[in-house]
């Protein structure tokens, strides 16, 4: 697959796609996404080795069992699986270039994710409230780094969210705006495969015992 | 993880594109059901005094990767077909190196930790 394809603007190579021809444009976009989305897996792999090797080092401070409520976890669980479902209609919405689906899906799912990111900036009030502080412990500054990176992911996804709403409302479904769909899709997706390993790692293993 | 492009300009492709929808629909709708299932067998094995403890920790990993994998192949369409080969060994390089980064650390400070003087 040749990358350093010459293609026209709307994306279409110039040369014929029969045989070994470079890819299309909407394939090589979403492999490169891909592959940056690997990379952000791996950056958070590092994160999560370096929680599992200080999760008990809580130097006398509240240990995760003190701190994590479990039914918060479920509802937060349950926002963002729910607005990753919702991520997926809309890119249905977005193939059949069906304008009021799209914003109703978009809507539903940014909804959910702002859920989901007032939930948990809640829940990191009531712990700094309570002195569990970043500084208290390595268990703490681990969990902050870990759960406040996927947290930051989400913010971002939001405001990448509105963004591409405001691009599909001013430029409609050309080719670009729908790629551009295509990889935000991919980046909601993967967020939501991080949170599981973060809450079986972090919420449901850490709290027991 | 395939892009389709539908031309919705003559009735055969919109027929067959509403087609595709459908299965588009059901394919997202069955990861969710599968998901939930999952998320809800994790909670509830992290929380029941019915299992035998020590075995959990081990039961809710294994929940976890399964549901990784459900999430991979119904929402981002990761599959072994022919155009997907270079995403599925993108994906083996990542795992590879994620396995290396969390095995390798914590096997490596566990020794540590042993090796440490009292």
């Amino acid at each position: 697959m040749s990358v350093a394809a010459i293609f026209d603007e709307s994306g279409h190579p110039l040369q014929d796609t029969a045989g070994d021809g470079p890819a299309p444009k909407a394939i090589v976009v979403a492999y490169g996404f891909w592959i940056f989305l690997l990379s952000d897996i791996v950056m958070f792999s590092a994160i999560f080795a370096t929680y599992a090797v200080l999760a008990h080092a809580t130097a006398g401070g509240p240990s995760g069992a003190q701190l994590f409520n479990r039914t918060r976890v479920l509802v937060e669980t349950g926002c963002l699986l729910l607005s990753s479902y919702t991520c997926g209609l809309m890119s249905l919405g977005v193939e059949a270039r069906h304008r009021v689906a799209t914003y109703c899906a978009a809507l539903i799912t940014f909804v959910l994710g702002a859920a989901f990111l007032s939930v948990e900036i809640s829940e990191f009030a009531g712990m700094v409230a309570r002195g569990a502080t970043p500084e208290r412990s390595a268990f703490l500054s681990a969990f902050f780094t870990l759960v406040g990176c996927h947290g930051l992911h989400v913010s971002f996804g939001l405001i990448w969210l509105v963004v591409m709403m405001a691009q599909v409302v001013t430029k409609g479904f050309r080719e670009a705006v729908v790629r551009r769909l295509f990889c935000f899709s991919l980046f909601w997706h993967a967020l939501d495969i991080i949170w599981v390993g973060i809450f079986t790692v972090v919420y449901l293993i850490g709290t027991r015992s | 993880m395939s892009t389709q492009t539908h031309e919705n300009s003559s009735g055969s492709t919109r027929g067959e594109s509403r087609e595709a929808l459908r299965s588009g629909f059901f394919v997202y709708t069955v990861g969710l059901i599968l998901a939930i299932i999952l998320t809800a067998t994790s909670f509830w094995a992290a929380s029941t005094p019915l299992l035998w403890a020590p075995g959990v920790a081990l039961g809710l990993a294994v929940l976890a990767v399964a549901q990784m994998g459900v999430h991979l192949v119904f929402f981002l369409h990761i599959t072994t077909g022919p155009d997907n080969t270079n995403n599925v060994l993108a994906l083996a390089f990542g795992l590879m190196i994620v396995t290396l980064v969390v095995a390798g650390s914590l096997w490596i400070m566990a020794n540590l930790n042993a090796n440490m003087m009292p």
